[in-house]
């Protein structure tokens, strides 16, 4: 007495998991890229003499990095709409989910982008930011040229690992029953009675992009090592 | 052109430096020695702000460094400055190196900033390396090419923090060659180290430091001769005997 397995709906369901990848493409891309910039800053303020700017990014990244991210996105879910309602003017019940989304895998991901840059910051040799003021380098140009393209290649690694993990955290937004891939595999398995096929379809791809991506990244450790 | 006085800094209850006082005039050299700990390192980064400090004064070329008005990118952009361990930009190409702040801070055209940073690579004899990158260098190359960098900016003085303390003893000589020759040239330079052979041989004064203070300040004839303090006396005897 086994399960039979019928994977017969998938073929048919491709383009509308394709559709749910995009989302989930969408959110990933745009969680790293806010997340790295506004991390980026997060870390320097952190690092800066100044007191009020180094409190207010300890207290974001320890705020954002103590709370659960189902629970963050589940309050973006629910507050960002209305925000955008009211100042947007848009019509009550207009589909933000995707925006809420994003909005708030970026806010989640800055705190954690922050730390490992900090982190990349600090791996620098101070003696290389005297060099760079030596010469007669703002704080700025210092940051710029030199500090953060070495502080950026030590950190790879950490930052390829760190976009995997947002990677499978994406299909955290099923809370806001947003078609993401995992969440248009299992709307397929629900309608067809197929859920067992699809999740381990669905899991199949997930570790496929997943190790390839990791592979990347211990290509690249070898290479930072070296 | 360097001029210090008074100048007193501590971290916390520890003092690192004691009423310091002293000149480099146009076109002098001069020498700051003493025994590990004795702030001769820290005394010279104070000199282009590197370091702050909370008593004195240090006026370089008429602008107050400590004062908070001072735009200092814009005094240091002008005041050379050579490192123990070279600090030249690793991700950078040696050409990069030598050019990246003479575009940046001096704004000067791209073309420009090459031609003038190859004539100085050209002048510490590393004209072939310019395409490479500072970790295949060695460290004396290193080293040369960070003074080619620091005279890039056309600087009014230059500071050299223990220049050859990093570098294994061949590599040394290369290094105190290019700074014989800038010091003939009539550079103005403040030059921390324990090459004796170097002050003998070019600084016009000589300053002795031990535990945040300068100890003597005195014309190198004098100092070699007949150094006044006990503290100064017994560094000579050490460094001078092996």
């Amino acid at each position: 007495m086994g399960y039979d397995f019928d994977w017969s709906s998938i073929p048919g369901a491709l383009p509308f998991l394709w559709e749910g990848m995009k989302i989930t493409l969408d959110i990933t891309a745009t969680a790293i890229a806010v997340g790295i910039v506004w991390g980026t800053l997060l870390a320097m303020m952190r690092l800066s003499s100044l007191t009020p700017l180094s409190w207010l990014a300890a207290g974001y990244v320890n705020l954002f990095r103590s709370i659960p991210l189902v629970m963050v996105l589940l309050w973006f879910f629910l507050i960002v709409p209305r925000l955008l309602e009211s100042v947007l003017g848009l019509a009550p019940g207009s589909d933000v989910r995707l925006a809420s989304a994003m909005v708030g895998f970026a806010l989640f991901e800055s705190a954690y982008y922050a730390e490992i840059i900090r982190a990349g910051i600090q791996s620098v040799p101070k003696g290389q930011v005297a060099a760079a003021y030596a010469l007669g380098m703002s704080y700025g140009q210092a940051m710029r040229l030199v500090v953060l393209p070495q502080a950026f290649r030590n950190m790879v690694p950490l930052l390829l690992t760190q976009a995997i993990i947002l990677f499978q955290d994406t299909s955290l937004v099923y809370v806001s029953a947003l078609a993401d891939f995992f969440g248009a595999a299992y709307k397929v398995g629900d309608r067809d009675g197929r859920i067992v096929e699809l999740l381990l379809f669905a899991g199949a791809v997930y570790f496929v992009i997943c190790y390839s991506a990791s592979l990347l990244v211990r290509y690249f450790r070898k290479r930072v090592g070296a | 052109m360097i001029s210090i006085r008074g100048v007193s800094k501590h971290y916390g209850s520890f003092q690192v430096l004691t009423d310091c006082s002293t000149e480099v005039n146009k076109g002098e050299v001069i020498v700051v020695c003493g025994p590990s700990g004795s702030g001769k390192s820290t005394l010279i980064k104070c000199v282009n702000g590197l370091e702050p400090f909370q008593q004195g004064e240090i006026v370089v070329n008429g602008i107050s460094v400590g004062d908070p008005k001072t735009n200092l990118p814009r005094l240091r952009a002008h005041v050379g400055m050579v490192f123990q361990h070279f600090e030249l930009f690793p991700h950078m190409s040696i050409a990069a190196n030598l050019t990246v702040a003479q575009e940046k801070v001096l704004g000067r055209p791209r073309d420009e900033a090459l031609e003038r940073g190859l004539k100085l690579l050209d002048r510490v004899g590393l004209k072939a390396h310019a395409h490479k990158h500072p970790g295949e260098l060695s460290g004396g190359q290193q080293q040369r090419v960070a003074i080619a960098r620091a005279l890039a900016m056309d600087p009014i003085c230059m500071l050299f923090d223990e220049p050859t303390s990093a570098l294994d003893p061949e590599m040394i000589n290369e290094v105190l060659d290019v700074m014989v020759e800038l010091a003939q040239e009539g550079m103005t330079m403040m030059v921390v180290t324990h090459e004796m052979g170097f002050a003998r041989k070019v600084a016009h004064r000589v300053v002795f430091m031990d535990q945040g203070r300068i100890v003597e300040d005195a014309a190198k004839e004098a100092f070699f001769a007949t150094p006044r303090s006990e503290r100064a006396q017994q560094f000579l005897a050490k460094i001078l005997h092996h």
